[in-house]
């Protein structure tokens, strides 16, 4: 240590770090963070790689049957003549009212618990509830549909009871993420709005909701495409395998892509099980446009709260 | 042979077949091993009779009775014939049914292509294997000049009617098998499975043998009348003794319905022709004639004789 030179504030620092044996220390720990890039690179290489693996075994056995036929034309005994058109509408249809009633009362439940309920037992009864609700296997709700929307309500076997079934198996999902939204904006928006004289409903409605929008839409993207997978509820509540009709109303019977490419999957012939691989195609193109548009929609409120 | 039928119909019963205009609903559900017949009857009886809707649906034999029994859906496709608890189901909900022979299925007991010992097996030395808690490992077990190699075995689960027909025809008492293999109920992942270990075995519906003949070899069977091999042929005749028919159940009151009507008569005049190019074997010829007389007189109950069967 040089002690002739004056002893500034930086330089002290500066001199204190130089001259001990961090030194040394600090080039392993640079190596050591190099050597953990390394390994999260490679995971994510791998999850990648595994993800590509995928695309590209079901691209190259689907993609030479996928054309406007298959996505117009109904199932068939013929795999050349086959196609999802049905699936594809019924897909449609459900997750259009999945997501209506899942948002509607997921987003409500989830304002309920976190601005406006006080934090009583019963109160964190139900958020207990929630919680576990989230980590129950698909099937159990199929089971519920049944006696509840098939059987008790009188639905049927229908459109209606399906996508009912599926809003209860992804409103956990919806009111957890939804409430972590809400709780990301910060309290200053609600004390502002508040000291200006609005009411606790205006506060909600015209900030904090708007607010939180964006992070709720990202736990609903995730919900949604959850509820598109799903085949195995809807084969319980009534999911019908060979429909050769469009819906007349949301009681009509109903087939959806993951039924029909499960179908197709499990057929001796290897047609079928190419068909099956386009099916995921379209499946995955299904998934990627609702996605986009909930993805847009984010975009857009995102660049509009600006406080 | 169409034409034939739909004349000979059309003559015994004076109805004049898709004359007149007829719609409403014909709903389908039950095994999916029935299911292609079904579904290939659906597609052409749907092109004949645009305003009649025909759904089939695939929540297996047991599944679709309960559907049946609570009276909401019209026919069920059974890979087996209906049991005594799901009969007395019925009768609590008042169905009465009509049960309607389709077609036969065979069960194929397969083995990897490259296995050359292997050429038969007795019903005996199946038992053996797949009985609950068998000590078989390995090949010698079951045959010392076999190799000192396991056995890798592969079925169908016990949700699956095969896994039932086969625990009842071979082990000879109901869901009775060993609990120690591979099991899946897409016959897709046994294939597979067979066709990748060297001294595997497994067994699964003669139509998904009949359309992987190349990938997987299928074992002859020996209950006592020489080794009879698994093909379409002895399936058909019923000499292939692991061999079973497939029903549709049509509920009575259905039955009444014009719709469900036609469809029936239209399935066992085109049952033989599809059930043939989906994989299945079709019952001898007077087969669906004596089922198509059964359904016009409207006989509820399980038919006495099993169509196609061995006796």
């Amino acid at each position: 240590m040089n002690t002739e030179k004056p002893i500034t504030p930086e330089t002290s620092v500066r001199e204190a770090i130089l001259d001990t044996p961090f030194k040394d220390n600090l080039d392993r720990r640079n190596f050591n963070a190099k050597i953990f890039n390394l390994v999260i690179l490679l995971a994510t290489c791998l999850a990648m790689l595994i993800l590509g693996l995928l695309l590209w075994r079901i691209g190259e056995q689907g993609l030479p049957w996928l054309n406007w036929n298959f996505i117009t034309s109904f199932p068939s005994r013929m795999a050349a003549r086959a196609g999802i058109f049905s699936a594809l509408i019924g897909s449609a249809c459900i997750i259009i009212l999945t997501g209506i009633i899942a948002v509607v009362l997921g987003v409500s439940a989830a304002i309920y618990l976190e601005e406006m309920s006080a934090k009583n037992r019963i109160n964190q009864l139900i958020e207990l509830n929630i919680a576990n609700l989230a980590g129950i296997p698909s099937l159990v709700y199929g089971m519920l549909g049944l006696a509840v929307f098939v059987r008790f309500l009188n639905f049927g076997r229908s459109i209606m009871a399906a996508a009912c079934t599926l809003a209860i198996m992804i409103l956990p999902v919806i009111i957890i993420s939804s409430r972590e939204a809400l709780r990301t904006v910060p309290p200053s928006i609600r004390l502002a709005a508040l000291a200006l004289g609005a009411t606790k409903w205006q506060t909600t409605w015209h900030h904090v909701l708007p607010a939180a929008m964006p992070g709720m839409l990202t736990g609903i993207i995730l919900a949604i495409s959850r509820a598109l997978g799903e085949a195995a509820p809807l084969i319980l509540v009534g999911g019908v395998t060979y429909i050769a009709f469009l819906p007349n109303s949301v009681y009509d019977s109903f087939t959806t892509l993951p039924i029909q490419i499960f179908n197709w999957a499990g057929r001796p012939q290897e047609e079928f099980q190419a068909i099956a691989a386009a099916g995921i195609i379209v499946l995955l193109g299904l998934v990627l446009f609702t996605n986009g548009i909930a993805i847009l929609i984010r975009a857009r409120l995102e660049d509009k709260n600006r406080w | 042979m169409n034409i034939r039928h739909l004349a000979l119909f059309c003559g015994s019963f004076a109805v004049p077949a898709l004359a007149a205009p007829i719609n409403g609903q014909v709903r389908l559900d039950g095994s999916s091993t029935v299911f292609p017949i079904s579904e290939a009857v659906a597609e052409e009886f749907g092109a004949m009779n645009k305003s009649v809707r025909v759904t089939v649906g695939t929540s297996g034999t047991g599944g679709g009775f309960k559907k049946f029994c609570a009276g909401e859906i019209d026919i069920n496709n059974a890979s087996r014939q209906i049991k005594d608890t799901e009969i007395s189901e019925c009768k609590k909900k008042k169905i009465d049914f009509i049960e309607v022979p389709v077609a036969i299925d065979g069960l194929s007991i397969v083995v990897h292509p490259s296995n050359s010992f292997v050429t038969k097996i007795t019903k005996d030395e199946l038992k053996k294997i797949w009985e609950p808690g068998s000590k078989i490992k390995l090949w010698s077990d079951l045959n010392p000049s076999w190799p000192k190699e396991k056995i890798a075995l592969f079925g169908p689960g016990p949700d699956s009617g095969t896994f039932d027909y086969f625990a009842e025809e071979v082990v000879g008492k109901a869901k009775a098998s060993r609990t120690d293999y591979t099991s899946s109920e897409d016959d897709n992942v046994l294939l597979k499975g067979v066709a990748a270990s060297k001294f595997a075995m497994g067994y699964f519906g003669h139509g998904y043998y009949m359309a992987n003949s190349k990938k997987v070899k299928g074992v002859a069977v020996d209950v006592g009348k020489g080794a009879i091999e698994p093909t379409e042929v002895n399936v058909a005749n019923g000499t292939y003794p692991l061999s079973r028919p497939l029903y549709i159940y049509v509920s009575a009151a259905s039955a009444a319905k014009p719709q469900v009507k036609e469809f029936v008569k239209f399935y066992l005049e085109t049952a033989k022709r599809l059930s043939t190019e989906t994989g299945y074997q079709p019952l001898k010829d007077d087969g669906y004639k004596s089922a198509l007389d059964r359904f016009s007189k409207g006989v509820t109950g399980k038919a006495s004789t099993k169509p196609g069967s061995k006796s």
